[in-house]
């Protein structure tokens, strides 16, 4: 077999597929927070427990009520966003004339209370969700986990077809049009207070099909989505929240940097996002595809 | 302004017969996080600027003490003086590239350093990971003429530093500099057509802020003898966000009461585990929602009212 | 004149503690145009706003077709048949001058088709997948007036469709504007240029200080010419 840079094509392609799987939750959950964003003017702090609940949810469907995985990833999604459109017109729906930042800071307040109680509950130690696809495929270079392969593709179909929702379709375009002046689309006769209640469901729904299906590969736990949120602003700060596509790119080639750094120079591959970040900020300060400052 | 006079003797009687009426450790370690919540609001309400990150300099400050200190075996003001020289020059790389980017973005990106420099701690063989910088000595100051093994006299040294910290926030906000950095904040287009390079500005309070709120870190190590993860966490820059937020933002006093009340809960609510966390989630939830000045900031507002009405 | 289509009676109105309009009163039949003249500030716009439910705040009496309007939010008021147009035209930079134009909401039956529409502003089908905001000022004023056509919505209301465009165009707007009066279109504009409004409009309403001061019919616009030039200050 080959080798390059001397490391072997087994550790490396293996951590390019984990890259690529990382990144496919950087690009769902990023894509999320840029389309709340733009309609709520909130930066959703909520979205790392939202996600920790969408793979609670699978977990508890599994094992309390024999609710198989593929049910669970249409289910899931619907009873988080769900529980996102109640938050939406509890609470976050009282803040959007107030500064961004009161909107941090419920949602951070949100996210201690959410991934708190499940602590409290079911404590802070993961519980492992069987693959519901197991087996895979040696491809003579490295060995591809079948589930692992369904993931990448999965999310890579679900960030596209977000992407076509929201540019290619009528209710797409009153998104875009409600982000830039929501006044005048509402003049024209369209519920535009529920349209945004809406996209914050939708939004959150997105977090917890990320949470699904991170579900078999990562342990489910109360705390699984706090770091990565962390993680996630740094992407969108480095993506812009512009641009859908944008955060598309960005959520995936993010992933891959992360995962070629775990190869090369195993102990910054938890901070070359941000390092990235910075060097960023240093040279586009507006972010890859941002326009606004 | 008398009433503002009279309160301010009172709270300083109390503060020097304090250690004879509660847990002397107790009222520093609350001290060290009523300076850091100020360094905080220094940048949030009187700049604009909501740093997601402080915990960065917080926690660093901290463990560049307890190297110092302990490992090069200095005395312990030269580790008060690299906790607040590092802090400092940490504020400076994070801050210039912060202030690059405005409103909520400078929040996460505050947040995302943080988490960086947290990660960078994890690894980082000084700061022994996991097990953090324990037995950090506690060294007489002054070359001996202060002994800190009591802790009543310890108490002094940390009203001193934080009485020094709070002196130099009100200057600052007083000074002309401090005039100019309201104005930026309030508008900052027409500030800058004024001619004031806003970005500097900014840039040297955000220093300042990362400078005491060092300051508050590496004396935090030096009473408890100890440095730990959990203080770069972001658990930790949200903790302050919450001491400033319940205290009242841009009140001077707002954040010094809020941190006595947030760390007096923790004190109380110990044995609560994973609880603590849910109640402060609930306190940035109602405090959002419903009483947005504070503390501080609710009961000015009681009293002019009731002064009116009298 | 009938039953008014549009009838307003002591509207006032606040932009947050500022009273700005003290008492609006006028009326508009059904196919009549009307206009609202008025120099900078009078409350012109928000009338319109006001009719509109932009501006929530607000009392005294709008009835459309015998209904209330005040007291209900913009997006059903739209929904019982009116069209805004606003000032400053309201182009979407995201949407492109296709999705523009299909952007509100069909309301009622009989509203013009997308092809009459393009027929009508031959310009905007050459450019319908330009980004909207790429057009020229003018070409902008016909989208945001054309893309409220589709709707069915039998009154219109043009806030100033002629500022700042150059005079052939205005020439064209003023076609355009005969052209959807003689389709039936019940039309409110609001205009500070008068010699413009005097050729297209059945009578005009003069405002000043958030008040209608004055009604002067197209007819009479010759005898009271003088009067007319001391409101606008012309
Ligand atoms: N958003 C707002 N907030 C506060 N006051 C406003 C606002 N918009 C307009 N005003 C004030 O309300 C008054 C009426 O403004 P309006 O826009 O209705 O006038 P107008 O007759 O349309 O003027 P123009 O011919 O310049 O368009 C003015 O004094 C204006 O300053
Ligand atoms: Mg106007």
């Amino acid at each position: 077999m080959f080798e390059l840079l001397g490391i072997p094509p087994q550790a490396l392609f293996g951590q390019l597929l984990l890259g690529l799987i990382n990144g496919a939750f950087y690009a769902m959950l990023s894509l999320g927070l840029a389309v709340i964003f733009g309609m709520l003017n909130v930066i959703n702090f909520t979205h790392g427990a939202q996600y920790m609940m969408g793979a609670f949810a699978a977990w508890l469907m599994l094992t309390q009520l024999d609710i198989p995985f593929w049910a669970a990833l249409v289910l899931s999604p619907l009873i988080v966003g769900l529980f996102g459109i109640v938050l939406e017109k509890v609470m976050l729906k009282r803040i959007y004339h107030l500064d961004h930042l009161y909107g941090f800071l419920l949602t951070f307040g949100l996210a201690l209370i959410i991934e708190g109680l499940f602590q409290w509950k079911w404590g802070s130690s993961g519980a492992p969700y069987p693959s519901p696809i197991p087996g895979g495929t040696n491809l003579g270079f490295m060995f591809l986990p079948t589930y692992r392969g369904f993931v990448v593709v999965a999310a890579l179909v679900i960030c596209l077809a977000t992407w076509y929702g929201i540019e290619r379709t009528k209710f797409g375009a009153y998104l875009r049009a409600a982000t830039e002046n929501p006044t005048l689309v509402r003049a024209f006769g369209i519920n535009v207070p529920r349209l945004i209640t809406l996209t914050y469901g939708l939004g959150v729904g997105l977090a917890a099909l990320a949470g699904v299906l991170a579900a078999p590969i990562q342990q489910v736990s109360a705390l699984m989505g706090v770091n990565l949120v962390l993680v996630v602003f740094a992407v969108v700060v480095i993506g812009g929240m512009g641009s859908i596509m944008g955060s598309i790119v960005t959520g995936f080639g993010l992933g891959l940097v992360e995962g070629l750094t775990k190869v090369f120079y195993p102990p910054a591959s938890n901070t070359v996002i941000f390092v990235v970040m910075a060097l960023v900020l240093l040279i586009k300060p507006a972010g890859l595809f941002g326009q606004t400052k | 302004m008398t009433t503002q006079r009279t309160v301010t003797l009172v709270l300083l009687a109390a503060a020097l017969v304090a250690p004879w009426f509660a847990y002397p450790v107790f009222l520093m370690t609350a001290l060290c996080f009523a300076l850091f919540a100020c360094a905080f609001n220094l940048l949030l309400g009187y700049v604009g600027l909501m740093s997601f990150g402080h915990a960065m300099f917080f926690g660093m400050a901290g463990y560049f003490y307890g190297h110092v200190v302990k490992a090069w075996n200095m005395p312990p003001e030269l580790g008060l003086l690299a906790g607040v020289a590092g802090a400092a020059a940490l504020g400076l790389v994070t801050g210039a590239l912060a202030i690059r980017r405005q409103g909520i973005y400078f929040a996460m990106i505050t947040l995302a350093f943080a988490q960086m420099v947290y990660f960078f701690c994890v690894q980082a063989p000084f700061t022994h990971g996991e097990d953090g910088l324990q037995g950090i000595p506690r060294k007489a100051l002054l070359g001996g003429l202060i002994p800190t093994k009591d802790d009543r006299v310890l108490y002094y040294v940390v009203l001193a530093i934080f009485l020094f910290g709070y002196a130099a926030i009100y200057r600052f906000i007083h000074s002309p500099f401090g005039q100019v950095l309201k104005a930026i904040r309030d508008n900052e287009q027409r500030a800058v057509s004024l001619g004031y390079e806003a970005d500097r500005y900014k840039l040297l309070a955000f220093v300042l802020s990362a400078a005491l709120a060092g300051l508050a870190g590496a004396t935090k190590a030096m009473v408890l003898q100890f440095a730990t993860l959990t203080d770069v966490s972001a658990a930790m820059s949200g903790e302050v966000v919450l001491m400033a937020l319940v205290g009242g933002l841009g009140t001077i006093i707002g954040p010094v009461v809020g941190a006595f009340i947030i760390i007096t809960m923790q004190n109380y609510l110990a044995a609560a585990g994973e609880f603590v966390l849910v109640i402060q989630g609930v306190i940035f939830v109602v405090i959002v929602m419903a009483f947005r000045k504070g503390l501080v900031g609710e009961l000015a507002d009681w009293w002019k009212s009731r002064r009116r009405a009298g | 004149m009938v039953e008014a289509l549009l009838k307003v009676d002591d509207l006032q109105a606040w932009y947050g503690e500022s009273h700005i309009l003290h008492g609006v009163g006028f009326e508009i039949g059904h196919g009549e145009l009307v206009t609202l003249l008025g120099r900078n500030g009078a409350g012109k716009t928000t009338t319109l706003k006001s009719v509109m439910g932009i501006v929530e705040k607000r009392t005294g009496s709008v009835t459309f077709e015998g209904r209330q309007l005040v007291g209900h939010p913009s997006n059903e008021i739209a929904r019982l048949g009116i069209a805004y147009c606003p000032e400053e035209r309201g182009i979407f930079s995201s949407l492109n001058v296709e999705e523009n134009l299909l952007l509100p909401p069909v309301v009622k039956p009989g509203g013009m088709s997308l092809a009459e529409i393009y027929q009508l502003f031959p310009n905007l089908e050459e450019r319908k997948r330009s980004q909207g905001t790429k057009l020229s000022g003018g070409e902008q004023q016909m989208l945001a007036i054309g893309r409220i056509l589709r709707t069915g919505a039998p009154l219109l209301l043009l806030d100033e469709p002629t500022e700042g465009l150059a005079p052939v165009i205005v020439q064209r707007i003023g076609e355009i504007i005969r052209q959807l009066k003689s389709r039936g279109f019940t039309i409110l504009l609001v205009e500070q240029n008068f010699h413009f409004a005097a050729t297209v409009a059945d009578r005009h309403y003069v405002m000043e200080d958030g008040r209608v001061i004055d009604m002067i019919a197209s007819a009479d616009v010759q005898q009271n010419i003088g009067k007319l030039q001391t409101y606008l200050g012309v």
